[in-house]
């Protein structure tokens, strides 16, 4: 999941900013702290030949150039920062071979659920992508805040419950690569990692074929079982019954998912962490 | 039709024989070990006679540096409540590798929530806090503080949430949500427990503390200065002081009241931040971050105003770019506000708002940058003193720097797409919070250690302190950074991810490597006190310091100066000094006068003793004791508004002795330093 291994074109740019920001600041940071080095041992008071200079407490040159590096180096990565900002905005489409994919991801307590809408398939934890096409992902949660996150194709984005948030990659490469939640969820959080096929566009549409044949069918009732609390281990897919299901969600029509039911009145709510377990 | 509430309800709202976790041995022992350690103290206490002492010289004690002694005890003692967590939290991810580890997540995420609170509310602020109180008024040339009841009301009042906190220990449980507990996860539907409402009121009722500290601090420096003592003559840490508390006073409020709203919500069934009925989740990360920025300003400013101290009286030179300076402070002070939006660029805001709010979190780097450089030149010319305080400053200068760096890419907002919430960022804020905050709490209390108690510390001990703290830092964040670019989050009770195990047991071991650095703080109070007399300050001024602390006896009498020093620039001791050589020690006897003092208040303690009983009620929903508690807390603010006498008075003959003895080993300091 190394972040400098990048395997999508947002990720790329996100690293090299990243990459290049930490040179631009070592470039002044390392002479600073070899200066502080230098200057403390070289004026420490055993010392017999460094000049003792009481009274050199004020320099106008010397203030001029204390306030001008900060402030260069500032107005450098400000550009950096503002050319960046407008470039990688999750929100821009980023242009692929073939036609883009539509993808709806919920997060839900405590697992991922993908929604394809063109393809009439939702999968659980696992998200199965072409190399090369245009994503358009989607987000909402289904009770609490969480984090889309896949390191190796950049960008993160929150996930909120009547809410939806857009975000757009591309995966240059096939492979497997992980993706996870990167907000704290609640006690079945660790196990929100889920995988990320990138297959090649040819092989996309068979993958699709399979999955549409799965006989476990994803609607209003069956997404009310799957939003309860608890971890999912395998990987189920479904039939997607309705397309409209991420909007039910996100227009909250279908309500939040359930927290914890509460063992006693005692305030320690155990179920969830049980569960988790 | 509504049930008919039993009388076990009434009496104790939820509170029953499951609130004591039976079946967790870890919080179980710990909170009976500390329960039998507290009941050992106050034994010997009542049984060896010292209850009056403390009753009357420390509890109602409204002297500011009584107080201020108070304020950083509490904070020692929560740093290792605070670092026990952090050692749990280390091992817990050193071995959760394709396992569960040792502690259930129930377990873990409360360790984490509970990290957090404590090493920012009540090890980082008190002890900040505790500083100021301890020295400003000294520095100022001051008898005391301007509302010296008030002060001990704000200690006790942070005493009492810092208990609160211990009490979730073994009675409920605390957040499991993380230390800013956002909902919906903070709210009732998905945290029933009693949890959240132990941090909620914890804090609600520190805060209050928190902010009458701010308002006494910020009259003190603008209305309570010495004679010719000005504003651009004083001393930068009361110049950090007062940005600091100036901070205090507009950021709490907000805490208050975003906090305020969440209670609304799981008390009495508001919908300010829930999913439903039109709540908003981002209105609170919003309101929360408005207060939590400023907030690591109001803890770093204190820390760079003693660095200032320290840097300057070990080099042996003014602080160098005096004016700068004060400009830098203040400069960070008002732009510390703008920049919170940078705890959510991955919110999903438009990349205009994005590149704004991440070129403002940039331009703090600038007069951030320019403090550090005149440390530099500073030390430039300087002949510096390698004692432990300078020790802590130097690898402050080198470890902030490096922090320094990871924080302003991270404020770069497409590297923070990557970054946000990551190991990373845990690594990037420990190395700013530990490398500024505590480095600079451990510099100022090397520093001002003597001056509190009259006697210096081990030097042995406080250098290893230092050296064990230092690499134990290093190895144990640098690792953190490392996963954070290998893509790992934060708060993982359990991972799978093989590449990130390697760099978690080195944490781990770094971990070890700064619990040793701790140990050895330690054993330096421990070997210092029974040296004590071999390590006494009989003149006051131990360090050949520069600011108006050192002008008296250390400890310094209660009324500080026997008379108001007269200040005639920057470094007024200093001036003094060269003026008390040049005119060859010829001294008039002074005429004393009598001194009117504050008279020591249980105020403070009885109030907190009320709100403390008023906040556990709260979070049981016992509601015949809040209103008990409540009435109780106000009952006494009342009787202490109606007070007939609120100060005595020292005589001048007692004033002469006191001041007498001080002045004969000044005199013959000061004669020595002539004679070479």
């Amino acid at each position: 999941m190394n972040l400098l291994d990048p395997q999508g074109p947002v990720a790329a740019a996100n690293s090299t900013i990243l990459v290049d920001s930490v040179f631009i600041m070592l470039a002044i940071v390392v002479p600073t702290i070899v200066a502080i080095v230098a200057f403390a041992f070289w004026f420490r008071a055993s010392n017999t030949r460094a000049r003792f200079q009481p009274d050199f407490v004020y320099s106008g040159r010397v203030e001029m150039v204390v306030w001008s590096i900060p402030a260069l180096t500032v107005i450098l990565l400000g550009g950096v920062a503002w050319i960046g900002s407008h470039q990688l905005d999750p929100r821009a489409p980023v242009p692929g071979t073939g036609s883009p994919v539509r993808i709806q991801a919920v997060s839900l307590d405590w697992k991922w659920l993908f929604i394809y809408p063109d393809q009439r398939i939702a999968t659980v934890n696992s998200l199965t992508i072409p190399a090369g096409a245009e994503l358009n992902f989607q987000l909402t949660s289904s009770s609490v805040m969480n984090v889309f996150f896949i390191p190796q194709l950049g960008s993160m984005i929150y996930t909120m419950n009547g809410m939806v948030t857009n975000l757009n990659l591309r995966a240059d490469n096939e492979g497997k690569l992980q993706g996870l939640s990167a907000h704290f969820s609640g006690d079945g959080f660790p196990d929100m990692m889920f995988d990320v096929n990138v297959v090649s566009p040819l092989s996309f549409p068979d993958w699709v074929a399979t999955t549409a044949k799965t006989d476990a069918v994803l609607n209003e009732d069956s997404y009310k079982k799957l939003m309860q609390q608890g971890i999912e281990k395998g990987r189920p897919t479904y039939r997607l019954d309705d397309p409209r299901l991420f909007d039910l969600i996100a227009t909250q029509h279908i309500p939040p998912g359930p927290g914890p039911e509460l063992v006693s009145d005692a305030g320690r709510s155990h179920t969830g962490g049980v569960d988790a377990r | 039709m509504q049930a008919v509430p039993t009388l076990e309800a009434l009496m104790l709202g939820k509170l029953d024989w499951s609130a004591i976790p039976f079946d967790q041995p870890i919080p179980l022992i710990a909170g009976g070990v500390v329960l039998v350690a507290i009941l050992a103290v106050l034994i010997w206490v009542v049984v060896k006679g010292h209850l009056p002492y403390l009753w009357h010289e420390w509890i109602t004690s409204v002297d500011h540096k009584r107080i201020g002694v108070m304020y950083i005890l509490l904070a020692s003692v929560m740093l290792l409540r605070g670092g026990s967590d952090a050692i749990m939290m280390r091992i817990q991810q050193a071995i959760a590798y394709q396992s569960q580890g040792y502690l259930p997540p129930e377990h873990y995420n409360q360790i984490f929530s509970a990290h957090g609170t404590i090493m920012i509310f009540f090890v980082a602020m008190p002890f900040v806090i505790g500083l100021m109180n301890l020295v400003v008024p000294l520095q100022l040339g001051v008898r005391d503080v301007a509302f010296p009841t008030l002060n001990s009301v704000g200690f006790w009042l942070t005493a009492t949430g810092a208990l609160l906190v211990n009490l979730s220990l073994v009675i409920g449980e605390f957040a499991r949500t993380g230390w800013l507990a956002f909902p919906p996860l903070s709210e009732l539907s998905y945290s029933p427990g009693v949890g959240v409402d132990y941090y909620a009121w914890s804090l609600q009722i520190s805060g209050v503390g928190t902010l009458v500290a701010g308002i006494n601090l910020v009259t003190t420096v603008l209305k309570l200065r010495t004679k010719g003592m000005n504003y651009l003559r004083m001393p930068m840490f009361c110049w950090t002081t007062l940005a600091s508390n100036l901070l205090i006073v507009a950021a709490f409020p907000i805490l208050t009241a975003t906090l305020a709203m969440l209670l609304l919500d799981r008390y009495l069934g508001f919908h300010f931040f829930t999913n439903e009925a039109g709540g908003n989740v981002m209105m609170f990360m919003n309101l929360i971050w408005a207060w939590g920025h400023p907030e690591v300003y109001i803890l770093v400013l204190p820390a760079f105003g003693i660095f200032s101290e320290v840097v300057s009286t070990f080099s042996g030179k003014a602080l160098f770019g005096y004016r700068s300076m004060v400009l830098a402070t203040m400069a960070i002070c008002v732009i510390s506000f703008m920049v919170w939006l940078h705890h959510f660029f991955t919110m999903g805001a438009g990349p205009d708002v994005n590149a704004i709010f991440g070129i403002a979190s940039m331009i703090i780097a600038v007069p951030t940058g320019v403090k550090i450089y005149n440390w530099l030149f500073t030390m430039y010319g300087g002949r510096i003193r390698f004692a432990t305080p300078m020790l802590w400053a130097v690898g402050f200068m080198v470890t902030f720097i490096i922090g320094g760096l990871t924080g302003v890419l991270v404020a770069v907002p497409p590297a923070d797409f990557m970054l946000h919430n990551s190991m990373f960022l845990v690594a990037h804020f420990h190395n700013v919070i530990i490398g500024g905050v505590l480095f600079g709490a451990f510099a100022g209390f090397e520093y001002w250690f003597p001056k509190a108690f009259g006697f210096r510390l081990d030097e042995r001990w406080g250098k290893l302190a230092f050296w064990f703290t230092f690499t134990g830092f290093w190895i144990t964040f640098v690792p953190l950074y490392a996963a954070g670019m290998l893509g790992m989050t934060r708060r993982l009770q359990h991972y799978n991810v093989a590449e990130w195990r390697p760099w978690m047991i080195v944490a781990a071991i770094g971990m070890a490597v700064l619990s040793i650095g701790v140990i050895c703080q330690i054993m330096q109070l421990v070997v210092s006190i029974r040296n004590r007399e071999a390590l006494r300050d009989r003149t006051g001024d131990p360090w050949d310091g520069r600011s108006l602390e050192w002008a008296t006896s250390s400890p310094p009498p209660v009324f500080n100066f026997a008379f108001h020093p007269d200040v005639r620039g920057e470094d007024a001791y200093w001036d003094m000094k060269i003026a008390a050589q040049q005119q060859s020690l010829e001294h008039d006897v002074p005429e004393y006068q009598d001194i009117e003092m504050p008279r020591n208040s249980p105020t403070g303690f009885v109030c907190a003793f009320f709100a403390t009983i008023m906040g556990f009620a709260l979070i049981w929903h016992i509601w015949w004791m809040v209103i008990l508690g409540g009435i109780g807390a106000f009952a006494t603010f009342v009787v202490f508004a109606w007070r007939d006498h609120d100060e005595y008075v020292i005589p001048a003959a007692e004033v002469a002795a006191i001041d007498r003895v001080n002045l004969e080993e000044r005199r013959s300091l000061v004669s020595m330093a002539g004679a070479i």
